[in-house]
């Protein structure tokens, strides 16, 4: 049950504590600097700009590898958080940063089509995931990225994941 | 293959591989050219802490194999013998079978199985010391400047 008198800064802890829980146990993420901007449930995944994560030094570009890789990350961590929000907001179980010996075990990748638009610019660039459809076994995700315009899409990928399971 | 050829065959891979550290991102990962035929490509590159996706078990974040394959992918098509001046991904489709194991080598092999005057087409598979039993496959088309 939701308990509408529960202090402000109670619930963005709660709510901050289990995002970073699922994001900070993975170097990766570290390493290439992803962070998650986090509005009520509504996630969006931020990769600052940096000079590692160039492909093509001539034009400059983003790597394309590397903006796989931050789809990929949007559509995990959203799939994560997805399925965790329900427990999390009735109480039932409270993911904690500081109290986890073991980071949670995150959805597997099946497979990832990434569909390039543009070539991505020496920017920081933003993405936000939708879960299509999540079963008890798979789930399909659509995620978007894109850089100054949200209307004008830099990247975008469909992905299967298999959810873990107990 | 001749000598000749070997020798031809070692320049061209020296070649690629100062391409492959003019690009930031395949120097970050510590990517090698292993081997350039025409129209195909083979990259490798190590294990390392800070790329790993999950730390129950060491394996390295998909990420990490798309970049790999991506770069794979875009060496087999630049090594077509009918000379593509440049090539960008237009889509790449990975399928990841198993985890890579923790500690060892990942190698892509890529091939470039068609191409018009402005698309290529390839396919591309990831290993890990395991070489029985593949870690990702990719399919991709790529553009073609002439």
């Amino acid at each position: 049950m939701m308990d509408r008198r529960e202090p402000l800064h109670r619930i963005k802890s709660r709510r901050d504590s289990a995002l970073s829980a699922l994001v900070g146990g993975v170097p990766y993420l570290a390493w290439l600097g992803i962070r998650f901007d986090r509005r009520g449930d509504e996630l969006t995944a931020i990769l600052p700009y940096d000079e590692k994560l160039i492909g093509n030094p001539l034009l400059p570009a983003l790597h394309g590898g590397v903006t796989a890789a931050f789809l990929e990350t949007a559509a995990i961590i959203e799939l994560a958080w997805t399925a965790m929000w329900e427990d999390m907001e009735s109480g039932r179980t409270v993911p904690d940063a500081a109290m986890m010996i073991s980071p949670p075990r995150l959805p597997k990748t099946i497979d990832i089509t990434v569909d390039y638009l543009r070539s991505g610019l020496p920017r920081d660039a933003y993405a936000r995931a939708r879960v299509v459809r999540s079963g008890r076994r798979y789930a399909s995700v659509q995620v978007e990225a894109w850089q100054d315009n949200r209307a004008r899409l830099l990247a975008q990928a469909t992905g299967h994941f298999l959810i873990p399971q107990g | 293959m001749t000598e000749d050829g070997k020798a031809m065959d070692s320049d061209q891979t020296r070649i690629a591989q100062q391409f492959i550290e003019a690009i930031p991102h395949a120097r970050a990962l510590g990517m090698r050219v292993d081997a350039l035929g025409a129209g195909s490509a083979t990259i490798s590159m190590p294990w390392a802490e800070h790329l790993v996706g999950d730390p129950r078990s060491g394996v390295v974040h998909g990420g990490v194999v798309s970049a790999l394959m991506d770069t794979c992918c875009g060496a087999a098509v630049m090594a077509h013998p009918s000379g593509p001046a440049s090539t960008a991904t237009i889509d790449l489709r990975i399928d990841y079978m198993r985890g890579a194991t923790k500690g060892q080598r990942i190698t892509a092999r890529a091939e470039c199985y068609h191409i018009t005057r402005s698309v290529a087409f390839v396919r591309a598979v990831a290993l890990d010391e395991n070489t029985d039993n593949p870690v990702a496959a990719a399919t991709g088309a790529f553009t073609v400047e002439r």
